[in-house]
């Protein structure tokens, strides 16, 4: 895990949910580079346009709220979003995006804080966001030692495969 | 001692501890995992993670219906591809498209029961609440590494207390009760918190009415629901399930994290305005827009009681010239039960297009998907931008009898006018 994250923030308001992540017409992809073509695209249609790999995802509060699909963190991830700074988050979405490796941060108030294109760089270790361009700094919530270490070693994926080829 | 509620005593069961308590992470073994076909992703994920054997076949279940039938070559494809996982795993219980929608099959087959914890890729799957179940629903990863372990982490969840009481008015529903609770608590009003629903109000409704306000739990944010199991519940396990039933009980000195008492003796039905689950007005204060689509089915109305009301309101006449209504019951013994009752017919009758069971268009996949400016009354659960197609089109979200009396007037319709 990289232990500072530094993009450009897109920022977004609240309970954008996973329909707005990933539309429901989208499901039946299943290529990852197929599925991030449409990140955000139900509530930032040219999300995708305007970002670089690296970029910061903020949001108000109960970002990924809604249905659980997997889809929503999948498009997230393989469009190289740094990260997701939001007010709080839907529990489905969180566990997701920990799982595949996206890093997420809790932070109270961040999304009126932040302009568009701001440059944010995100700490998790240490729960913090510096805002480079504001010359602000942000207090975040501290991930729990448990999702650290899912983070740490890039998702749940990589855990169980070398867990399973102990077991062999 | 400490104090503790019976969903803490089901998660420390699974998790094989004395006790657990909130905040807690705790790992528990998984009494039922399910996958539907939006989910071809659990078993890439089982893959990539180097699984080859499922745990324990007999506690999978996979059902088959976002896209049932296939709509497109593509899902298609992905359900063939689910499909030979499940024969070649020996997973006994595949309910293909013929069957319905997974929150009513699985208790109808009798995969559910008071005290076990089922885990599916599902956020809907708070609705075995209603059988004093814990359920909860996660991703598709999550899902692969309890087919490949059997276990999942937890962080046990403090609960909300919701207590009901009143009698229900005639024309208002279940569906009204929970979208009038979502509008007061808010869409993130339990976040990775439980609710449970008591009362007289809950100990008066139906099993099925109970499935209706777990299953939209979800949309506060809750991890999972909880009403604990009454003779209506047992009755039901006793006539769908081989298994004896365990009734947990919560500590009666037991610290809520939230308390909410509601009356609802004069609630009038609800509607939840575009774009958000808890934008909910009484119907008086509702704005008569004119509906192009009337829809009623899904894991929230699509059950007998819900095609009983609406055959009710629409028996002997005819819809609206200017609107259509999709109709699709939740699982096949529904429709069945539906053929028998005499609804089908008298649905059909007024004008009704009916589809054969699963989640039609309530995810915008198929069966009804909304073009750009229409307006859906619909009985589902979510209303989000873009969720039955277009992200131009409006939904409002009702209980079936609203469904039911809008499609019969064309406009958002108060059902108590007509019944």
């Amino acid at each position: 895990m990289q232990k500072t994250i530094k993009g450009k923030a897109h920022v977004f308001g609240p309970n954008i949910d996973t329909d707005q992540i990933y539309p429901g017409r989208y499901l039946e992809l299943t290529r990852p580079e197929d599925i991030a073509a449409h990140a955000l695209e139900g509530a930032d249609p040219n999300f995708m346009r305007g970002m670089a790999p690296g970029d910061i995802v903020v949001s108000e509060r109960n970002f990924g709220c809604g249905s659980s699909r997997e889809h929503a963190a999948i498009a997230l991830k393989h469009a190289q979003v740094g990260a997701v700074v939001a007010e709080s988050f839907a529990r489905i979405f969180f566990r997701n995006a920990i799982n595949l490796g996206v890093p997420l941060m809790v932070v109270p108030g961040i999304a009126s804080k932040v302009f568009p294109g701001d440059e944010l760089e995100v700490d998790l270790a240490e729960g913090k966001v510096q805002n480079l361009t504001k010359k602000e700094m942000y207090r975040g919530e501290q991930l729990a030692d448990h999702v650290l270490e899912i983070l740490a070693h890039g998702g749940i994926k990589p855990i169980f495969r070398k867990r399973l080829s102990r077991e062999l | 001692m400490r104090w503790l509620h019976a969903l803490e005593k089901i998660l420390s069961r699974a998790a094989g501890k004395k006790e657990v308590r909130a905040g807690e992470i705790v790992n528990a073994k998984v009494d039922l995992a399910e996958v539907n076909d939006l989910y071809l992703q659990v078993i890439s994920s089982f893959c990539e993670m180097g699984g080859t054997k499922v745990w324990d076949p007999e506690k999978v279940a996979f059902v088959l219906d976002h896209y049932a039938p296939a709509p497109s070559i593509k899902s298609a494809a992905n359900q063939k591809k689910m499909r030979e996982f499940v024969w070649e795993q020996g997973i006994p219980h595949l309910f293909d498209i013929n069957a319905g929608v997974c929150h009513q099959v699985m208790p109808e087959a009798g995969l559910v029961w008071p005290g076990m914890l089922l885990v599916a890729t599902d956020s809907h799957t708070t609705t075995h609440g209603a059988f004093g179940a814990f359920g909860t629903g996660v991703g598709a990863t999550d899902l692969a590494t309890i087919l490949i372990s059997g276990e999942l982490w937890f962080r046990v969840p403090e609960v909300i207390k919701i207590r009901l009481e009143g009698e229900l008015q005639p024309g208002t529903m279940a569906k009204d009760v929970v979208l009038y609770l979502i509008s007061e608590l808010g869409t993130d009003g339990a976040v990775y918190k439980a609710i449970e629903y008591t009362g007289p109000t809950v100990a008066a409704m139906s099993v099925a009415e109970r499935m209706v306000i777990c299953n939209m739990a979800v949309e506060m944010g809750a991890k999972t629901s909880y009403i604990r199991p009454d003779k209506k519940t047992l009755v039901y396990i006793k006539k769908h399930s081989k298994r004896d039933p365990v009734v947990f009980d919560t500590d009666p000195a037991y610290q809520y994290s939230d308390y909410h008492s509601f009356d609802v003796s004069n609630l009038e039905p609800q509607v939840a305005l575009p774009h958000s689950v808890d934008k909910s007005v009484p119907i008086s204060a509702a704005p008569a827009v004119k509906a192009n689509q009337c829809f009623i089915g899904t894991c929230t109305g699509g059950r007998v009681e819900d095609f009983a009301i609406a055959a009710k309101i629409l028996a002997g006449k005819r819809i609206h010239s200017q609107t259509r209504l999709v109709v699709i019951p939740a699982s096949q013994q529904v429709l069945l039960e539906c053929m028998k009752l005499g609804y089908i017919q008298s649905l059909i009758e007024a004008g009704a297009t009916i589809s054969t069971p699963g989640c039609g268009p309530c995810l915008g996949a198929h069966e009804g998907v909304l073009a750009p400016g229409e307006v859906c009354v619909s009985a589902s659960n979510r209303n989000f931008p873009g969720r039955m197609g277009s992200t131009e089109a409006s939904i409002y979200l009702t209980s079936p009898a609203t469904v039911a009396a809008t499609a019969l007037a064309g406009v958002l319709t108060d059902p108590r006018a007509v019944l």
